[in-house]
């Protein structure tokens, strides 16, 4: 077999076993919710479709997530302009707090919104306080308040999508608008925002998906109010396996026709010509007041947005116990931690969802590797690869969960079935399957950078092809590889979503040792492994971003 | 179409090298001869297929047909890393995270050489670039000249058998490329390597190469020394691609052996035309700028000049016959000024008969 062929075979081989961990599991899921082979039935769907409940769970997951699109965006782009585009003292520092949310897992944020907003929280502690009142004058549930957290956490997109497209923007097209006589008001019509579309179109996407996807706001403040995501784990909880199944197909088949949709709006990226010589618009200088107003409104924003985070690092020095009706804990100490360490019962989650997460990192970046090279060598199989890579992007984590837990739980070898819920294994590959399009995407446009006239410059020096991909490829792909891999792996390592449906006593990870101290409201040691949660995902990103300054 | 080029040992040999990429027919039957040592230049416009040819000869491509031989030892389907092959890339592809000595000495490194020789062949090929001392300076700082080097030397570095070059200047600066032409020239010729350079500037390929193979949508059109393509183009497409040519149609009066009467549109001009073959149809007159001197106007008058161009020691005429055909004159810059009516007189060589219609 030709060296072209063999390439094809394997091209074909990788396509079908990423179809089998992907598709087919999803596949499964649509084909449960009818019945399966022998046992067709419409049965659930039936009963999906006449009860109330469903339609009010399905309603208020997309009209979550299009409030929270609403938000973010109101939030996220005005920031955003603020900090690039306006000079105030401190804008630096702003802009690197207001960033902060990107790199936390959502879990963290949820719950320190909790600890600062909730009815137990910070704030209530200390309004009870100063009023004297006996208990707290609000309680954070109910749709409010999962939107709240969407737009708290989810702005991070809109503003970072901002930001980055007005330093892409050329300062010449604003500058050309102005000399054809055009007022500031007109040029950010006519012209700024026209531009800034596809990355404003790009964040709303992002923040319906996530917000689609969404478990943790809703499943630790919804209360009474239902999403998608809660409906499906709670009627797992009642046994109810089958419309269960409905149930997910209902919300992938949501988040698919979403993506589409949103797609239609997002358009062509316009070509807006060379780049040359101007860069984009300097931060401008204000009067005294509008600057004082900015930069107020810049700060202000920043505070109430990472002040969750301050008071998550706050309460994981409280012993358990000890506040109780104080305006702020009396007590502090650092015996959450040591307990964290000392104790093998509590440390166990932390290893677990370490090692967990680097198994699946690992395996998500060779995956990607392995998609990245096919692209480069143009085998007929790459567009498929490709967009297997990036299904998982388009369907929540919740039905990942379901499809990998109904596929994994039988043992048909034949038909590609193998019992693995309950396993060790079954997490690492959830986490693996959901880590996917991120990998892929930070593998595959660091590979698109990569001149392929360098690995031919290597290849015609006399280098095989192990010494050009240790020497040439691999070195140069390594910003890539960290971005892709700090992004799997933080992803990973604060997962809730998949754990929560698939883990067992003995993989159960820091997002479900969470969860159980809050329920025995130890609200020390949850926050201290929300803090662990929070240290790692920075470290990493940090240690990704020095390896990026290394080579570039 | 096809002439060997001179002395033609073959060291480097193409066969019937045929590249298909799905309907395009990107290099079609090219064959071509290298002697040892020899520069051959493959001239052609973009999408000739001189640069799909290189990259059949670096292994980057395999052929669909034909066959590629060096030193008598066939080379088609071989790994580029088996050819020991040198290519200098249009780019450079230097490696960006690895310093210039790093970059020189990768491919003897490929080669596991021990690290004493390797540094000393690594100081030897950057000193012949002239960067001596520069191994540890990163690619980046590098100027575009020094970059090129670099990728000379690297190429050099393993002593290849062949040396590749894909437009080697096109990414300088016009008044740093003819200096680097000159040491290029220099320094490959010392060297005595057997050299293949893609281009498209004539004015390259002439200078730098011994011979030059013309090439047109894939196919050879000629092959042969500078002077021989000048002088005896063997094509219209080759008239046309190399020097300055007017074409004007002409009617064919009379054919003897050796020459051949043909009669200038719109004038009663009569020229002889060197031309050994059988002629039947319609044909072009190929003039060379200098292949015409302008005479005061009289007898056989057929010209206006449109156009006066001055290019320092001459000007180019344009002059506009009363047929509406156009031929471009060099001549000194007072003969003749915008407007005056000249006559033209055939002088030296310069002038050659096409069919219409071929290229």
């Amino acid at each position: 077999m030709s060296r072209a062929a063999r390439r094809e075979l394997f091209g074909w081989l990788l396509a079908i076993g990423l179809v089998w961990l992907i598709v087919y599991p999803l596949g499964i899921v649509l084909i449960e919710a009818v019945g399966g082979p022998g046992r067709w039935t419409l049965d659930a769907v039936r009963r999906f479709a006449r009860e109330s409940n469903e339609w009010r769970a399905l309603t208020a997951s997309l009209m979550l997530s299009l409030a929270s699109v609403v938000g973010a965006g109101l939030v996220g782009v005005p920031l955003g302009f603020l900090v690039s585009r306006v000079a105030f003292p401190g804008r630096r520092v702003v802009g690197r707090l207001l960033a902060l949310p990107a790199v936390l897992p959502p879990l963290v944020g949820v719950l320190a919104f909790l600890f600062l907003y909730g009815e137990t929280g910070f704030a209530a502690h200390l309004v009870r306080a100063v009023f004297r009142l006996p208990e707290a004058p609000w309680r954070l549930q109910g749709w409010v308040a999962v939107l709240l957290v969407h737009v708290a956490t989810m702005y991070v997109y809109f503003y970072l999508f901002t930001r980055a497209a007005l330093s892409g923007l050329d300062l010449s097209l604003e500058e050309a608008a102005a000399s054809l006589g055009a007022d500031r008001r007109r040029i950010l019509r006519r012209v700024t925002l026209p531009l800034l579309r596809p990355a404003l179109a790009g964040a709303g996407l992002l923040v319906f998906m996530t917000s689609l996807a969404s478990f943790s706001a809703p499943y630790l403040f919804g209360g009474g109010f239902r999403v998608m995501t809660t409906q499906i784990v709670a009627t797992r909880l009642n046994g109810d396996d089958r419309l269960a199944m409905v149930e997910t197909a209902a919300l992938l088949l949501l988040a698919l026709l979403g993506l589409v949709l949103l797609r239609k709006t997002e358009g062509r990226a316009e070509q807006t010509g060379a780049r040359k010589g101007v860069g984009p618009a300097p931060p401008r200088r204000l009067a005294a007041v509008p600057r004082a107003l900015a930069a107020g409104t810049a700060w202000l924003s920043a505070v109430v947005l990472t002040l969750p985070l301050a008071t998550l690092v706050l309460v994981s020095f409280v012993p358990r116990g000890t506040w109780t009706t104080e305006a702020l804990p009396p007590v502090y100490t650092v015996a959450n931690f040591i307990s964290l360490i000392r104790d093998p019962v509590r440390l166990a989650p932390v290893l677990t969802s370490l090692w967990m997460a680097v198994v699946a990192t690992i395996g998500a970046v060779a995956v990607a590797l392995a998609v990245a090279a096919f692209s480069r060598r143009r085998v007929k199989s790459r567009g498929l690869l490709e967009g297997l890579l990036a299904i998982p992007w388009a369907v929540p984590g919740t039905v990942v969960a379901i499809a990998l837990a109904t596929t994994f739980s039988v043992h048909a070898p034949f038909a590609g079935r193998f019992v693995l819920v309950g396993t060790l294994w079954i997490l690492p590959l959830a986490y693996l399957v959901r880590n996917l399009p991120v990998a892929g995407r930070a593998v595959l446009a660091g590979a698109r950078q990569l001149d392929p006239a360098l690995e031919e410059a290597s290849a015609s020096l006399g280098a095989g092809r192990a010494r050009t991909l240790r020497r040439i490829t691999l070195p140069l792909l390594r910003p890539a590889l960290a971005a892709g891999a700090s992004l799997a792996f933080v992803t990973a390592f604060g997962d809730f979503v998949t754990s929560i449906m698939l883990y067992t006593y003995d993989t159960r990870p820091i997002s479900l040792e969470i969860l159980a101290s809050l329920r025995q409201a130890d609200v020390g040691t949850a926050a201290a492994y929300g803090v662990v949660l929070m240290s790692v995902s920075a470290a990493v990103f940090f240690l990704a971003g020095e390896t990026r300054g290394a080579t570039g | 179409m096809t002439s060997e080029p001179s002395g033609a040992g073959g060291f480097l040999v193409l066969e019937g090298l045929t590249k298909r990429f799905a309907a395009h027919l990107a290099v079609d039957e090219l064959s071509l001869s290298v002697p040892r040592g020899d520069i051959l230049a493959l001239l052609g416009p973009c999408g000739s297929g001189k640069t799909t040819t290189l990259r059949l000869l670096a292994g980057f491509e395999t052929p669909d047909a034909g066959r590629i031989r060096v030193a008598g030892e066939e080379v088609t389907d071989a790994a580029p890393a088996a050819r020991r092959f040198g290519m200098v890339f249009q780019h450079y592809a230097l490696f960006p995270h690895l310093d210039a000595g790093a970059n020189v000495a990768f491919g003897l490194e490929a080669q596991r050489i021990p690290a004493a020789e390797r540094a000393r062949r690594t100081a030897d090929a950057l000193a012949k670039v002239e960067l001596a001392g520069l191994e540890r300076r990163p690619v980046g700082a590098l100027s575009g000249g020094q970059q090129q080097r670099v990728a000379l030397a690297r190429a050099i570095a393993p002593e290849p058998r062949v040396l590749l070059l894909d437009e080697p200047l096109s990414n300088l600066d016009p008044a740093l490329r003819e200096r680097t032409r000159h040491e290029l020239r220099t320094l490959i010729r010392r060297i005595g390597i057997t050299t293949i350079l893609v281009t498209h500037e004539q004015e390259e390929a002439f200078d730098l190469a011994d011979h030059v193979a013309v090439l047109r949508a894939g196919r050879l059109e000629q092959v042969g020394t500078p002077e021989a393509l000048y002088q005896n183009p063997a094509t219209a497409f080759v008239a046309g691609f190399i020097g300055r040519m007017s074409a004007v149609p002409v009617r064919i009066l009379a054919q003897t052996e050796r020459v051949a009467r043909v009669l200038l549109p719109g004038s009663d001009l009569v020229w002889e035309v060197d031309h050994p073959e059988t002629l039947s149809g319609q044909y072009q007159l190929f003039i060379r700028p200098e292949a015409v001197r302008l005479t005061p106007p009289g007898a056989g008058v057929t010209g206006e000049v449109i156009e006066r161009r001055f290019v320092g020691a001459t000007a180019l005429y344009t002059i506009r016959l009363e047929s509406d055909a156009q031929i471009e004159v060099s001549a000194e810059p007072s003969v003749a000024g915008l407007g005056d009516r000249v006559g033209l007189e055939p002088q030296g060589t310069g002038r050659h008969l096409f069919p219409v219609g071929q290229g």
